[in-house]
């Protein structure tokens, strides 16, 4: 497929484990950014960014909510790091049926970063303002993209949870609870 | 709706195994705003005076400051409050770590333990689930290890554990409650929670903690970080690298140990080693440090990195908070490795890491002295090392001598005899203190030595500079930026302040600037203590990113509630009179407010009473440090001075009988 090219700036955020000291700052910045009316509710439970922490054993991994996924993966694998010991979940982004991660706790509902977007936009993601240590750095790149591609567009945030509700109870069922709110019975 | 706090407290009667979620009154908060404030409220209310520490109708309170759960940089403190086995007045001890955001985020801002369990037990709070669960297999276990295993058996990584050692299960008078990279140490806090059967409590929360003005409260928050920011750059000049930046002392991250090495005493708070810090010593520490230290570590929401995860040879990893590292090496009279090394242990059977050196040290010094021989002593080693290990295991353990060495220096010296009360010279209210010698009397070190309701030097000093600064030109630069003061005439104290002349100490700061300093350093204590700040971002420091005028807005965009600077340092008032109110319903008096008795080579009587004069009346005090009935009904404290008239504590026609200062006292 021999499409236009186009230039496209991608936000990059660099994590750099060995320097997080665990602070979780990253997590209340996020999660109240996003609170809504913003900045009012603080909850780390709904941040977008999850540092998974095991201080004993020397584990700091912070990690971003990516994709949803309606299965968790068959395997579990192990990553052996400078004598540390990671789970593969570890660094996995997915909102997975495996674990509460990147799940809203009341809804279960995905969770997954959208890079702070906003009108007016922020000059950095807001966790990587809050990380003082400079764990988080942020990066725009200039890439050429694929035209066709891009205009596929990227899953809000409804679409992200309206398929993990199909996900959960079922196409039919969920077209027959949104029939009857319609409805209004 | 209520803002900032959860508005539920969780009571529980471990007697009973009875659980409760108690919605709280929502005024509070405007009169003594949280943390230290409500619970000192509590234990004013519910425990009588004549309370032993060890009774089941003694309460132990795990209170969160106001603040914590909200987005506040370093909004991290624990509040733990009951009353100490030691001292037998109020112990409120601290710890920051990550244990009261998540207890916000379950939904309570308090837990209130009464009673005793029959047997040894957990707390486990999770969210709206909490259940009383058996920790009979964790007898003994370590601190850390009981938080690991928890975790482990619940599967909830993430849940947030305070716990007690061997120390606290056997009721070490110095038992701390760990916490991760921190733990509330002082006053025996430990002893208690071990009293009560209680191994450890588990938090895991995910609810929302809301604030009543976000914009305005997150722009608050943004100042504080771009200060915070902007301080890293800019180190104070003129003091000491470990006091020239924020946070707690920076004690993982610096080597230059100079200042505390060849200042604080070593051994049992004797031997100043002027010349201890050379080249080499440097080198070698440094390198120690370096090879001991795998990472630094934050408490919640805060950038500052005071503890480190901590890799000593031949011993398990651990976290280390600040200090630590020096107590147990000077104490000893060793080496940094040793402090590294032993703190690992200490840290597992969890004890109080001032008051635990020092209690050893004394030991050996009274073995040196003959008053504890070998027979006292069977089987100890040769080396300095090897007695503190091996005084460490007994003291924990109540064994042997250990048993009495496990109440502290005051009590062991008095249950030792033979002379030993001679060896006891650096306690106040019968608890250890920081190991410091010095020559001249320092009046603003004298008032917080003596009045501080913590007990700790450490929890009352800061913001203003501990010595005077040797030229006027280096004050002036000082002063320069210096906006946190309340006043500016707090600036021209220091100006005038002299290392040498006429506008020097003990004579200058004059009596009543002494009083207004000491006053400022205090409020911003208890004002940090009820909003569950840490004192390193706030009132330790020189130059904080917190202060009298900030902290009004802050406080009333995060809770609705509106506070000028008037109504804050009133709050404030309030909340330190009520303390000494409980403490003196529990016998304080006037000649329990002393320094340690050598602390200073050169005392001066007239003085000191002058300024314990003084002082008592600028804080609504009568001459027995008792708070006047005037001062009580103008804070609403109304119910207090009630409950003195009809104990007789004050009468209506108050004519206090002349004070006597503890100087005067030794004199005669
Ligand atoms: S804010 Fe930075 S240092 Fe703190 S936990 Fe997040 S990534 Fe780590
Ligand atoms: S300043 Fe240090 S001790 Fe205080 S909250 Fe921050 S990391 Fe913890």
């Amino acid at each position: 497929m021999a499409g236009e090219k186009k230039k496209k700036i991608v936000k990059v955020i660099k994590i750099d484990t060995d320097k997080c000291n665990g602070c979780r700052a990253c997590e209340v910045a996020c999660a109240i950014f996003h609170s809504k009316p913003q900045y009012s509710g603080n909850n780390p439970a709904k941040s977008r960014i999850a540092v998974l922490r095991d201080p004993i054993k020397d584990i700091f991994v912070p990690v971003y909510a990516g994709e949803y996924t309606a299965s968790e993966c068959t395997g579990r694998n192990k990553y052996v790091i400078d004598g540390r010991e990671f789970d593969e979940c570890d660094w996995c982004k997915a909102s997975c049926p495996s674990r509460s991660l990147f799940k809203e706790p009341d809804s279960g509902l995905p969770l997954k970063c959208d890079m702070c977007e906003s009108d007016p936009p922020l000059e950095e993601p807001m966790c990587v303002q809050w990380c003082l240590s400079d764990a988080l750095t942020y990066e725009e790149r200039e890439v050429e993209v694929d035209e066709k591609e891009e205009e596929k567009k990227k899953p809000g945030e409804m679409e992200l949870g309206l398929e993990s509700l199909v996900d959960k109870y079922g196409m039919e069922k969920l077209l027959d609870a949104i029939a009857r709110m319609s409805r209004g019975d | 709706m209520r803002y900032a706090e959860t508005g539920f407290n969780l009571e529980i009667d471990l007697s009973r195994g009875n659980i409760e979620r108690v919605a709280t009154d929502p005024r509070l908060a405007e009169l003594y705003l949280g943390g230290l404030g409500t619970n000192a409220k509590i234990l004013w209310d519910r425990v009588p005076p004549d309370t032993d520490p060890f009774s089941p109708d003694n309460l132990l309170i795990f209170g969160t400051g106001l603040l914590c759960g909200t987005p506040a940089i370093g909004a991290n403190r624990t509040i733990v409050s009951t009353f100490s086995p030691q001292t037998g007045l109020m112990a409120y001890s601290m710890m920051g770590g990550f244990w009261a955001p998540e207890l916000k985020f379950a939904g309570y801002d308090k837990v209130i333990i009464r009673g005793k369990s029959p047997k040894l037990v957990y707390l486990w709070i999770n969210n709206d689930k909490v259940e009383i669960r058996d920790a009979s297999h964790l007898k003994g276990k370590g601190a850390q290890e009981t938080a690991d295993l928890i975790r482990h058996e619940l599967k909830e990584s993430k849940a947030q554990v305070a716990s007690i050692g061997l120390a606290g299960e056997n009721k070490v008078y110095f038992a701390s409650i760990e916490q991760g990279r921190s733990s509330a140490s002082r006053l025996g806090i430990g002893a208690v929670m071990g009293d009560k059967g209680l191994k450890a409590i588990v938090v895991r929360g995910t609810k929302e903690v809301n604030t009543a003005r976000p914009v305005e409260f997150f722009e608050h928050c943004s100042e504080v970080l771009k200060y915070i920011k902007w301080r890293d750059d800019h180190p104070i000049k003129g003091v000491p690298p470990i006091l020239s930046g924020l946070g707690s002392p920076q004690e993982m991250a610096i080597y230059d140990e100079e200042w505390h090495t060849t200042n604080f005493t070593w051994g049992n708070a004797r031997h100043r080693r002027r010349d201890f810090w050379t080249k080499e010593v440097e080198e070698k520490w440094k390198k120690t440090q370096q090879n001991a230290r795998v990472r630094l570590l934050s408490c919640y929401n805060c950038p500052m990195e005071c503890g480190a995860l901590i890799s000593a040879p031949g011993v398990p990893k651990y976290m280390m908070k600040c200090y630590s590292k020096l107590t147990y090496t000077m104490a000893a009279m060793s080496d940094l490795d040793f402090g590294f090394k032993i703190v690992q242990r200490a840290t597992e059977y969890g004890v109080d890491a001032f008051t635990t050196p020092q209690v050893m040290a004394f030991a050996l010094e009274l073995y040196e002295a003959g008053i504890l021989t070998d027979k006292d002593l069977p089987g100890m080693p040769a080396d300095n090392e090897g007695r503190f290990y091996w005084l460490l295991d007994r003291i924990v353990r109540r064994e042997g001598i250990g048993d009495i060495l496990a109440n502290g220096v005051y009590h062991a010296a008095r249950q030792i005899g033979k002379g030993a009360e001679e060896y006891d010279h650096n306690t106040i209210k019968k608890h250890e203190q920081l190991p410091l010698k010095l020559g001249m009397l320092n009046p603003i070190y004298f008032l917080m030595y003596s009045t501080g309701e913590k007990i700790n030097i450490t929890q009352i000093e800061g913001q203003f500079p501990q010595a005077p600064f040797a030229t006027r030109e280096e004050r002036e630069e000082f002063v320069k930026d210096w906006f946190q003061v309340p006043d500016d005439r707090f600036k021209q104290y220091f100006l005038d302040w002299d290392p040498r002349g006429e506008h020097s100490i003990p004579y200058y700061p004059t009596i009543e600037a002494t009083c207004e300093i000491v006053d400022w350093q205090e409020k911003m204590h208890y004002i940090d203590d009820a909003l569950g700040l840490c004192a390193g971002l706030s009132s330790f420091p020189l130059k904080p990113p917190y202060h009298i005028h900030n902290l009004p807005g802050i406080i009333s965009s995060a809770t609705g509630i509106d506070f000028d600077e008037a109504k804050l340092s009133q709050a404030a008032r309030r909340n330190r009179t009520l303390l000494r109110a409980i403490n003196v319903r529990r016998g304080l008096d006037r000649k329990d407010d002393s320094p340690p008795k050598d602390h200073w080579r050169n005392r001066f009587p007239e003085l000191e009473t002058k300024l314990l004069d003084e002082y008592y009346k600028f804080k609504g005090w009568n001459n027995r440090g008792i708070p006047t009935k005037e001062s009580l009904q103008e804070l609403g404290l109304g119910y207090v001075k009630e409950d003195f008239l009809r104990r007789g504590i004050l009468t209506e026609n108050e004519a206090a009988p002349p004070g006597e200062t503890p100087a005067e006292t030794e004199k005669k």
